[in-house]
């Protein structure tokens, strides 16, 4: 039904009148393509072949650890602890989790802003070098796009200039069969939806709306033909309406370009309207992954069954679970999870014969790939049928 | 909770012993050097004993300048029209000794952002026993042991009225100033945004904390928030504001499950239903932004982003009519959509 939005389309008589009349501020011209969900559907069968294929994940993270000192000076905090993931080429991951629980830290450790502590960053199959000037090629391949696109952007400067400073960094080799900067600056901004994208050239951010900021954002990340963004929460600054057309312009992306992404939200319906895979991060740890549609709809850990009980409208039984996220530096022993689960405090964990285990063994890390739920109650891994689809 | 009164616009001259709070054709605009900018335009809402009334919108619809008009907060650089009916009593006829009165004892406001709403230097149960000092004739003995049942009532233990904010989590601060909103056992609160900053969880355990409270203590709330969903789920009566004004308004469950204003019914599109196949792949939003209030378009302010808008929208704003039981929409195209889909 937005398909049809007036105003959307290029050259429309609304949108000139809009311009002439508030002499700043410019309607988006946003191209809304007519795919459906039956190219995506195509999409996702065509990754699932290339899976199959053998083709390398473009990005894959093995058994990585991240540390910081912690913050009363004392010990360490595992931000990240023990993650395997990995992101297929033209493929949609989720990584969900609540504040503190090492999403956002596993998301700056793929885009080389952060070392691991230990543990390998692989681009297509290639362990991620940390000297300067592999870490720059590798930077430009991997693009991360933040979540304030007000604060990510200068207010001083140009929309023109925010998208051709990554050309500048990266010299020549970065046009690639483009002639000049001008015209891959206007090839980016056009990409992410700004056309015509010489009318966007000279504007400052104070003259856009939040939806345009994060398109100049996300037209910046384009302009250095990435293959994968990192989009750590693209959304949750802009308003609702405005949400699903930044959304969308991720799919077209992959659907035009097949454009990889991983998206860091706390949103999990987020996941369910563009991620092909999810990943439920714990305190530092994976503790559920496998298709959307396996881990949304028939959730096995009892953290991502609390999750989506509590998501509004969800017609589930909420279990709120009472008490805050752990500190990363006081990580529980045992499973990280069983001073909350559900499990233990309704003697479900006990009656399971679990219930020591839950306490004292903690579950291994997930593997990267297929369907898994690290928890003692879910009695081996489900192995990945795809009966979902 | 209160499906035998009908929330709705508040015509001049009716009855309002019922009602906790009546808004009356409530303009609120702010001078700026460029002009007055209308924030608020002509709204009307009643919302009676006990009921849990919603105001959803997106930034710069006026939702929050509206919560701030309800116990006079707002800048000097806003000119306010209309009635304002806290328990049939003018707020803005009120004088200021009233006003201090009624502030906190009869109408308290939760804001968004515990941090911003705390003195940080001062430890909490002070800032808790504050209004009770003011307000009643109590001795701080009194105070303290009120202030250890209001911790107990928002589940934080005694020993936390000790704490500065700053020692506290971010839920644990918006438990805080719940138990600051409830001391003076107000008729009204108004949430607004209680829980925006807030992670799902300790979201959750807040609202069913307020829910709880609300109803134990028979107060009336008006939540606003940009989350559909949430105000869907928390209230009994949703009214939809776009660019100043109401755009929809009815029962909570039928304005988010099938709203009859094409802005309602994108908004609720905004969030998807996990294992809704239809929104599987297929994220759902608006083009375009919502209206900048100084430079509102002619005609249905929401005409230039609507899908089902015809010539006769860009002519003259439409008015709130009815929509079915107890429901209202601002929209002369809804029926020809409906009957078009």
């Amino acid at each position: 039904m937005t398909e049809s939005g007036t105003g959307t389309e290029p050259g429309t008589e609304s949108e000139s009148e809009s311009e002439s009349r508030t002499g700043e501020r410019v309607e988006p011209r946003v191209v809304v393509t007519d795919e459906g969900s039956s190219s995506e559907q195509r999409i996702a069968q065509q990754r699932r072949a290339d899976s199959v294929s053998g083709r390398p994940p473009v990005l894959s993270v093995r058994d990585l650890r991240v540390t910081f000192r912690s913050r009363h000076g004392r010990g360490q905090a595992l931000a990240v602890d023990g993650v395997d993931l990995d992101i297929a080429p033209g493929e949609i991951v989720a990584l969900v989790g609540e504040s503190g629980c090492g999403k956002s830290t596993l998301a700056r450790a793929l885009t080389g802003l952060v070392k691991p502590t230990s543990g390998r960053v692989l681009h297509d199959g290639t362990p991620v070098s940390y000297k300067p000037r592999a870490l720059k090629a590798y930077r430009r391949g991997v693009q991360l796009i933040l979540q304030d696109p007000t604060g990510a952007l200068n207010p001083r400067r140009t929309v023109y200039e925010a998208v051709a400073e990554g050309l500048r960094i990266h010299g020549k080799s970065a046009l690639g069969s483009f002639p000049d900067e001008r015209s891959k600056v206007a090839d980016a901004l056009s990409r992410a939806g700004l056309r015509p994208p010489e009318r966007f050239f000279a504007l400052h951010p104070h003259q856009l709306s939040g939806g345009q900021r994060q398109r100049v954002v996300i037209a910046g990340a384009l302009v250095l033909d990435p293959e994968v963004l990192v989009a750590d929460e693209p959304v949750a600054s802009l308003d609702a309406s405005v949400r699903g057309e930044i959304l969308r312009l991720l799919l077209d992306l992959r659907a035009a370009a097949g454009l990889s992404a991983l998206v860091v939200t706390h949103d999990l319906g987020l996941a369910w309207n563009i991620a092909d895979r999810v990943a439920v991060m714990y305190l530092g740890r994976v503790v559920e992954t496998g298709t959307v549609e396996e881990v949304l709809t028939d959730p096995q850990h009892p953290y991502t069954r609390a999750l989506l009980s509590v998501v509004a409208e969800s017609g589930r039984e909420p279990v709120i679970l009472s008490g805050e996220t752990p500190d990363s530096a006081a990580i529980p022993s045992g499973c990280r999870f069983h001073p909350r689960c559900p499990l233990l405090a309704s003697g479900e964990a006990e009656r399971l014969g679990i219930a020591e285990r839950c306490r004292t063994v903690d579950p291994a890390p997930l593997s990267a790939e297929g369907r898994h739920a690290a928890c003692h109650a879910v009695v081996a891994p489900t192995t990945s049928t795809n009966t979902a689809e | 909770m209160n499906a035998s009164t009908v929330i709705g616009p508040a015509a001049a001259g009716e009855p309002t012993g019922t009602d906790v709070l009546r808004l009356e054709d409530l303009h609120v605009s702010y001078r700026t050097a460029g002009g007055a900018v209308p924030a608020v335009r002509g709204v009307s809402l009643a919302l009676p004993a006990g009921g849990r009334l919603g105001l959803a919108g997106e930034s710069g619809c006026g939702k929050s300048t509206l919560a701030s008009a309800v116990l006079r907060l707002l800048p000097r650089s806003a000119e306010v029209g209309g009635r304002i009916l806290l328990e049939g009593e003018d707020v803005r006829e009120m004088g200021w000794g009233r006003l201090r009165a009624v502030r906190w004892a009869r109408a308290s406001i939760v804001f968004q952002g515990a941090m911003h709403s705390l003195n940080p230097v001062r430890r909490v149960g002070d800032q808790i026993a504050e209004p009770i000092l003011l307000h009643e004739k109590v001795g701080r003995a009194e105070a303290d042991r009120r202030v250890a049942r209001l911790l107990d009532q928002v589940g934080l233990v005694a020993a936390r009225a000790g704490a500065y904010p700053h020692e506290l989590s971010g839920g644990q601060r918006q438990r805080v100033v719940i138990a600051m909103a409830l001391a003076c056992s107000p008729r009204l609160i108004v949430a607004d945004e209680p829980t925006t900053a807030l992670d799902v969880m300790i979201q959750a355990q807040i609202l069913r904390l307020i829910g709880e409270l609300v109803a134990e203590h028979g107060i009336s709330l008006l939540m606003i928030s940009h989350d559909l969903a949430v105000l869907a789920e928390n209230c009994d009566r949703l009214a939809v504001m776009y660019a100043g004004r109401i755009a929809e308004e009815g029962p909570a469950d039928q304005v988010f499950a099938a709203a009859r204003h094409p802005y309602g019914r994108a908004l609720a599109g905004a969030f998807p239903r996990i294992g809704d196949p239809a929104s599987r792949h297929g994220p759902r939003g608006l083009p375009g932004d919502p209206p900048d209030p100084a430079h509102l378009p002619a005609g249905c302010a929401f005409a230039p982003r609507c899908p089902i808008a015809a010539d006769a929208c860009r002519e003259a704003e439409p008015p709130l009519i009815a929509a079915g039981e107890q429901r209202l929409a601002a929209c002369i195209r809804m029926d020809a959509w409906q009957e078009a889909k």
